[in-house]
């Protein structure tokens, strides 16, 4: 499960002073669900994504990930989450299977249950042909694939995707959405950040939408479209965002 | 700390390192070039020019000297010199490099020998360059053996033997046992390789395995698993660490390999042969290296290694991509060299003050211990202060990874 508590990040800027790039964001993400973030780029989704996985510290407020808290025990968070974002890339002279097998060992797995695992992940994922081909040499399928092995090799969780679709083509976005659910079905806890509404439409359980680093909305998307009476998404995102502004 | 995780960062970056054929580059194979290529490829070339140069025979113009066609006579017989016309402007010919000397004998000059008078002869050349001074230095000899044969015939004339203008003998005999001799020819280069490689084989993995990192988006990916942030900087300075060691490992095998092989013809045509001859032909013997002297000098570089790699690697660290890191690494190769280059001058000498000045101290503790001197008080001081200055390096490495505006600098 994760716990988001006035979370809030700000960064110092030279030239622009202050930037409150999370401000007091709360929000729950249940185990079994996907939890969306939706907003528009800058709105602050990657920097909460890189507050829950810890590789950020927050200002202040704070949040819980599988049971810890990343303030206290960031280590102890990032056993429990797999972390997938566009810009999470591979070692590109290392090969399919050194790299599953490299942060298997970073996450303490032994050798032999390292190899059970990889195994297992390939046959999943198709990943035999080119398991141990260099990923610098690999199609961005097979990018993704190996990506997706590497955050599943310690079994976590909690899920985080930062926009694992943005720049795939339309084959492999949608396997990443199969398998996006497939994490939720065999009960992990989802986080989910796009700017695309029809991933939201289709994945997401629960949707918060981000703007300007503050949390302004949140809901089922059946229950965001009543509150704003109109059926399409991108409309609901527009006036929720449009009131905000008006603020 | 936990040492199993900096293993096996260290055990990835080493596979990945070996992958990478700019680290390959830096740490393995210019280190193993450098010293054959110096000896055998640069200095056979030197030794080649030099040995022209020397075969040349000096063309020399004579200004002045109608009234002393004796002397003008012997300089136009004399085997090691060319005398030619006096061009207009003789002083831009040599300068032109057209003529190589020219000699200036005063109006009546062999009258005044004649006379006892002790008139002023001029040689002139363009200093520096190598066949101007070979040619200035014919000249030098020809008036020298006139000089002494003038001398000769004044002692003759007067009854008086030889010895009254030369009342003794003496020559110089080399005492040094080899090893020191070739620590002073050596001593001096060693360091200045030793610093240069460990320095750049610090430099390209140190690029690679951070900015390098960053711009292909891996360390992102890297601070996702759960290991600690010192843990990941610790097996990453390992591998730059390596590098380090590596390059300056290659390159005293390389250099070991190239004494063993080439000795003789080092003495013989090679790189050191101007050097060498001197050194070589006082001693009667082949000049080498204290053995026990790079022992000490490897026991030395260690602290500097890690400073260097820890520097390298703070840096690079602090660039958003492999190319902003090398525009920070590269000058700091000057910066490097600049204390090498002071600690090979000859007239310095290992005092307290230098004893704690980074690098330099280094240098100038090398030269003494390649020949055999060994000041246990300085070896301590430098090697106790280049700890120190390791471990702060090492410290602001590891701090600096902890901050999120370095490694999520965009």
């Amino acid at each position: 499960m994760i716990e988001a508590r006035e979370l809030t990040k700000t960064f110092q800027d030279k030239k622009r002073g202050t930037i409150q790039a999370v401000d007091r964001v709360s929000f729950r993400a249940e185990p079994g669900r996907i939890y969306g973030l939706l907003g528009a780029n800058g709105a602050g989704k990657t920097t909460t994504l890189r507050l829950l996985a810890t590789l950020l510290q927050p200002t202040s407020g704070g949040a819980t990930v599988g049971g810890f808290d990343v303030a206290r025990e960031p280590e102890k968070v990032r056993t429990q989450v797999g972390f997938l974002a566009a810009s999470t890339a591979l070692y590109g002279r290392l090969t399919a299977r050194e790299m599953i097998e490299y942060f298997g060992r970073l996450n303490g797995l032994p050798p032999a249950e390292i190899r059970t695992r990889i195994k297992r992940l390939a046959a999943e994922l198709d990943m035999g042909e080119f398991l141990d081909r260099r990923c610098d040499k690999f199609s961005t399928g097979m990018k993704q694939k190996t990506s997706i092995a590497r955050t599943l090799i310690h079994d976590p969780a909690v899920m985080i995707f930062d926009e694992p679709t943005l720049g795939l083509d339309v084959m492999t976005a949608r396997a990443i959405v199969r398998f996006v659910r497939e994490c939720r079905d065999r009960g992990k806890t989802v986080i989910y950040s796009t700017h695309v509404m029809s991933e939201v439409e289709k994945l997401c359980d629960t949707v918060g939408i981000i703007h300007d680093g503050r949390l302004c909305a949140e809901g089922t998307v059946a229950e965001l479209r009543a509150r704003h009476g109109v059926h399409d998404l991108e409309e609901v995102f527009v006036r929720i965002v449009g009131e905000e502004e008006r603020k | 700390m936990n040492w199993r995780n900096i293993v096996t960062v260290y055990q990835k970056e080493l596979k990945d390192s070996l992958r990478d054929r700019r680290t390959l580059m830096s740490t393995i194979i210019i280190p193993t070039l450098v010293m054959p290529l110096l000896t055998f490829g640069v200095g056979k070339v030197m030794a080649s020019v030099i040995s022209r140069a020397q075969e040349e025979i000096p063309t020399v113009a004579i200004i002045g000297g109608a009234d002393s066609p004796g002397v003008v006579a012997a300089l136009k017989q004399a085997p090691k010199l060319r005398v030619v016309a006096v061009p207009a402007d003789w002083r831009r010919a040599i300068s032109d490099k057209k003529l190589r000397a020219a000699v200036e004998l005063p109006a009546g000059f062999e009258a005044g020998l004649k006379a006892g008078a002790a008139p002023e002869v001029r040689v002139y050349n363009y200093s520096g360059e190598l066949k101007s001074d070979l040619g200035a230095r014919a000249v030098e000899r020809f008036l020298t053996d006139l000089r002494e044969r003038t001398v000769g015939e004044r002692l003759k004339e007067r009854g008086l033997p030889a010895t009254v203008a030369r009342p003794f003998e003496f020559q110089r005999e080399n005492v040094a046992p080899p090893e020191k001799v070739g620590g002073n020819l050596f001593g001096g280069i060693v360091p200045y390789l030793i610093i240069i490689l460990c320095f750049s084989g610090a430099m390209y993995p140190a690029m690679d395995l951070t900015a390098g990192e960053k711009e292909r988006g891996t360390m992102e990916t890297l601070l996702c698993s759960p290991v600690a942030r010192g843990d990941i900087v610790l097996g990453k300075f390992l591998m730059v660490l390596t590098g380090s060691l590596s390059a300056m490992g290659f390159m005293l095998l390389s250099m070991g390999l190239t004494a063993t092989i080439g000795g003789t013809m080092m003495l013989g045509g090679g790189a050191m042969k101007v050097g060498a001859a001197t050194a070589g032909k006082a001693a009667g013997v082949l000049p080498m290296i204290d053995p026990l002297g790079l022992v000490g000098v490897l026991a030395m570089v260690l602290p500097v290694a890690v400073l260097f790699a820890a520097a390298a690697f703070t840096i690079a660290l602090f660039a958003k991509s492999y190319k902003e890191a090398q525009s920070y690494l590269a000058p700091m190769m000057i910066v490097v060299i600049m204390p090498a280059v002071i600690g090979m001058l000859p007239g310095i000498d290992l005092n307290a003050r230098l004893a704690l000045v980074p690098l330099l101290n280094l240098s100038l503790v090398c030269r003494e211990m390649l020949s055999g001197v060994w000041h246990w008080n300085y070896i301590a001081l430098i090697f106790g202060s280049s700890c120190v200055y390791a471990a702060i390096a090492l410290m602001l490495a590891v701090k600096m990874f902890q901050r999120e505006d370095v490694i999520f600098r965009a």
